[in-house]
């Protein structure tokens, strides 16, 4: 079931999709606020003067963390898009995400060491959640196999409505949004500078900013499968959703963390009960 | 036949040499060629008998009967004069309850008994002989290091390090003989072995705490202990005499539920559970390798053995899923403790109570799915544990402190040493490794089963408050710090013999896994369920292309050397030093030092503590209540 149209398409296409939507996303941000904002093509010219300037890193292992989770991503995302396991692609996601929060961490810097502690603390609020999305996934359609889940006749989302409630609520912490861009923001201030990524810079931030453009395909991709019974649907749920984020990113914001991990795992707790209870009583599961 | 008697006595050989002989590189001699010997037996056993299936030996059980009955009373004995002497009065009435039901079950019936069979071997014995026989020797061959290490740390305490070996040989020996032993009565003589030489270990140095801490352990695994005997008389009494493991797994669910409950009971107190893990977190006092013996390859998985064993009868009875889920709520208590501590060796410790609740967890649950995962759990937990101690044993001996705040930058101070916990702390939690491969299979099979959701939603947030303090604690391992002093040198060969072969183990047993999934885990389910399951093809060829991407990524800081300019990190524009101190006010130079999340308020000991002690007694009620009602139709 390996397919690998899938995944070339992935790790060609995502970058430029991924770029593109921080692109778009900055322009109807700034349009919310009120602004004109900059060209839809700024994150590329961002990107691209990154990758220009002076190579200089805090100690020389951090690029291999880096590397390991630009690679790791790109990895999950082939697994994601061959059509593979979706709990491993759960897992490599983590896997990817701790390459990152060790760089942080390596770094010894207080702003970047308080980013990391921040990270773990967002992995930890929706990691569950994410696991429920596949479980919920699997009950329904009897397989964790994505391209089984994704040929599934019917919506998904009919059948997982508190799921899917629940992932958009943490989607806000993966897109890393407000009111949960608690270990770095895409805006320009933040009270620990930039968190996670304050120690890095020139090329290796340049690669960070790329693989979280990947990073948006891949999740963007797990708000595609609710909808996957009919592609056009799919695509316009996944516009819809990330415009919902846009706006609770402009009219929200930052939280303390303690909130985040709280609320996140009451409403992991609470919509997956609720809806693996319901599933299960119907006879579904 | 010959190998198993070899396995159970051979290391009793040794340990009555560790008492004979007093000198050091004779006693050095003699441990390292033991470890090679019960190693490379168990290897043997592996190869020749991994095909056969299960095969049952009768044995001339009558004398030896006696012998065991006679040894159990003078361990009582023993224990009944320390409980006096110390005015310990509920180890005195433990005991004095235990060898009542004991004396009156041999005197009344021990002479009923027939059991055909007395040992036995099938491919769940043999990973449970290989982890024993690997890990537990190599344990012991770093026991040889760390001890001298020890004494030279502490020379206020008594050296009584050939008593220490003897207690360490008798303990793998009565190991042995749980898991090959299908005769109860056998399984019980071992079983209350590893009870007093767990209480021995843990009260070795003889300090108060320990002493204290060594009791505490005593007195729950008593009660465990009359579980157990009390099971043996039920059995006795109201089941027709049935003796042999074989003989109970074949009969009716319904017959002998109330037995293998209590025998579940047992195994619940001795792999730590909740409300009984407050002595194995309690047992951090002793030294390492004791902490390590009984984490990974003792003790505690001869709690968790009995029930994975038993599990065909806990299989879709309401006992069974109270059972799964005082596992998964210790599970998850147990991981939410262990991000509040600071202390390496206690965050070990609840670690493991928390994967030894997963392990129960997939034993109540019962079917071939969820054993297979507690097979895998048993496996690579004993490896990553096992070498996670050794390694935080060999740190705490050069920079004087267990507490992962002094860990900072470790990998600076002690690359090597850095690594292998790096790579003990991959392996529990982070794919492609073990621990991982495990907690998937868990899902996989809780998610098949009934109820199963609310196993899968308990697991999928004790998984994420494991992901929380793993990585924290590798965080603060990675740091770089300026700090270039090498502590790594003078360290002992057999420390480091034990630690680099257990993190090759750690690394190699994920590559070899459905190897030995097939050819040990797979036939087992066979023979006991009916049914197999596996990880597919697929996911097997992308968990290995993931090992080898993290295998070949360190590279990628060779391939462009030096091109990249070091700058300090950004310290808010203050003025910095090499250290990482900067010039504060009225020109103070000041300490910059960073540290962990605790979140005390969140996952406190004392408070999950409590609670979890609340809801698993009353559990454990509830599982003897609806087994004696099962039984009362009957």
């Amino acid at each position: 079931m390996i397919s690998v149209i899938g995944v070339i398409a992935f790790i060609l296409l995502s970058p430029v999709i991924g770029g593109l939507i921080a692109g778009i996303d900055r322009k109807i941000t700034a349009h919310m606020q009120g602004r004109v904002g900059p060209s839809i093509f700024q994150s590329f010219y961002d990107v691209g003067k990154l990758f220009e300037k002076e190579k200089t890193v805090a100690n020389d292992i951090q690029r291999f963390y880096v590397i390991s989770y630009f690679a790791f991503m790109i990895f999950t995302g082939a697994i994601f898009f061959a059509g593979g396991d979706i709990l491993l692609v759960v897992f490599a996601l983590t896997l990817a995400q701790i390459f990152l929060v060790l760089g942080a961490y390596s770094a010894n810097s207080p702003y970047s060491h308080i980013g990391a502690e921040r990270e773990l603390i967002q992995i930890m609020a929706y990691e569950p959640m994410v696991i429920l999305v596949a479980v919920g996934m699997y009950v329904v359609t009897k397989s964790f196999n994505i391209g089984t889940i994704a040929s599934y006749p019917q919506p998904l989302v009919l059948f997982l409505p508190g799921i899917f409630l629940g992932f958009i609520y943490i989607l806000t912490i993966k897109l890393r949004k407000s009111p949960f861009d608690i270990s770095t923001s895409h805006h320009a201030h933040q009270e620990i500078v930039k968190g996670v990524t304050t120690e890095f810079s020139g090329p290796t931030l340049g690669l960070i900013e790329v693989t979280h453009w990947y990073e948006t395909v891949i999740i963007l991709g797990f708000v595609y499968l609710f909808f996957a019974f009919n592609t056009l649907i799919a695509i316009i749920a996944v516009v819809l959703v990330y415009l919902l984020e846009l706006l609770i990113d402009n009219a929200s914001a930052r939280v303390k963390w303690q909130f985040v991990m709280k609320s996140s795992w009451a409403i992991a707790a609470i919509v997956a009960m609720v809806n693996l209870a319901v599933l299960y009583y119907l006879g579904v599961g | 036949m010959q190998l198993l008697l070899f396995l159970i006595l051979g290391p009793l050989i040794t340990a009555f040499f560790m008492l004979l002989v007093r000198k050091e590189p004779e006693r050095n001699w003699i441990v390292k060629l033991s470890a090679l010997g019960i190693g490379a037996v168990t290897v043997i056993l592996l190869i020749s008998m991994f095909d056969k299936g299960t095969l049952y030996y009768s044995f001339a059980a009558e004398s030896t009967g006696l012998l065991m009955f006679f040894i159990e009373m003078v361990i009582a004995v023993y224990i009944l004069y320390l409980g006096i002497t110390y005015r310990n009065y509920l180890i005195t009435g433990l005991i004095l309850l235990q060898s009542a039901l004991m004396i009156y079950f041999e005197a009344a019936y021990a002479h009923t008994i027939d059991v055909s069979y007395t040992l036995f071997i099938d491919q769940f014995s043999i990973i449970m002989a290989l982890i024993i026989g690997i890990i537990g020797s190599l344990i012991c061959v770093y026991a040889l290091g760390y001890m001298k290490d020890f004494h030279a740390h502490h020379k206020e305490l008594q050296d009584r390090r050939n008593v220490f070996f003897f207690i360490m040989f008798v303990f793998l020996s009565a190991m042995f003989g749980l898991v090959f032993s299908n005769n109860l009565l056998w399984v019980y003589f071992f079983w209350e072995i590893t009870t007093l030489c767990s209480f021995l270990l843990i009260g070795y140095t003889k300090t108060e705490e320990a002493t204290n801490n060594a009791f505490a352990a005593l007195w729950m695994n008593l009660l465990g202990g009359i579980g157990f005997a009390v099971a043996i008389l039920y059995l006795a009494t109201q089941v027709g005499g049935i003796m042999g493991l074989e003989e109970i797994l074949a009969s009716g669910k319904a017959m002998v539920l109330i037995p293998v409950v209590l025998m579940g009971f047992a195994g619940l107190t001795k792999a730590a559970q909740l409300p009984f893990s407050s002595w194995l977190v309690g047992a951090m006092v002793a030294p390492t390798p004791v902490s390590a013996l009984l984490h990974s390859s003792t003790m505690v998985k001869a709690g968790v053995y009995i029930i994975v064993r038993l599990a065909p009868i806990f299989q879709a009875t309401f006992s069974g899923y109270v059972l799964a889920f005082i596992g998964a709520l210790t599970f998850l208590l147990a991981s939410g403790i262990a991000i509040s501590q600071s202390n390496a060796k206690r965050v070990l410790a609840y670690s493991t109570i928390a994967n030894l609740g997963l392990i129960v967890a997939c034993a109540g649950i019962g079917t071939y799915e969820a054993i297979w995962a507690a097979i895998l759990l048993i496996i690579f937990h004993a490896i990553s544990k096992s070498l996670l101690f050794l390694a935080v044993g060999t740190v705490e001996h050069r920079i004087q402190s267990r507490d992962i705040e002094d860990m900072n930058g470790l990998i600076v101070r002690m690359p090597k040493i850095a690594a292998m916990m790096v790579i003990g702390i991959a392996g529990m939690f982070l794919a492609p490794f073990g621990m991982l491969i495990s907690k998937w299979a868990a899902i996989q099979a809780f998610i098949d089963a009934p109820f199963g959701f609310i196993f899968v939603i308990m697991l999928a947030f004790g998984s994420a408050l494991t992901l929380f303090f793993w990585a924290k604690w590798m965080g603060r391992l990675l740091v770089v710090t300026h700090l270039k002093e090498n502590l790594e040198k003078n360290i002992n060969p057999d420390i480091w013999t034990a630690l680099v072969i257990l993190s090759g183990l750690t690394a190699i047993t994920c590559f070899i896994f459905p190897l030995i999934s097939y050819s040990l885990i797979e036939p087992f389910l066979l023979a006991n369920y009916g049914n197999v399951t596996r990880l597919s093809q697929d996911n097997i060829i992308i968990m290995i292309m993931m090992l080898f991407l993290i295998v070949i990524l360190p590279a990628s800081i060779l391939l462009s050397p030096r091109k990249y300019r070091q700058l300090k990190p950004y310290m808010g524009g203050m003025t910095t030093h090499a250290d990482m101190s900067y010039t504060g006010a009225i020109d103070l130079k000041r300490e910059m030092k960073l540290s962990n999340y605790y979140m005390n308020s969140w996952f406190g000991e004392i408070k999950l503590h409590t609670l979890g002690i609340y809801l698993c007694t009353g559990l454990i009620g509830i599982m003897f209540l609806t087994a004696a009602y099962v039984g009362a139709i009957i």
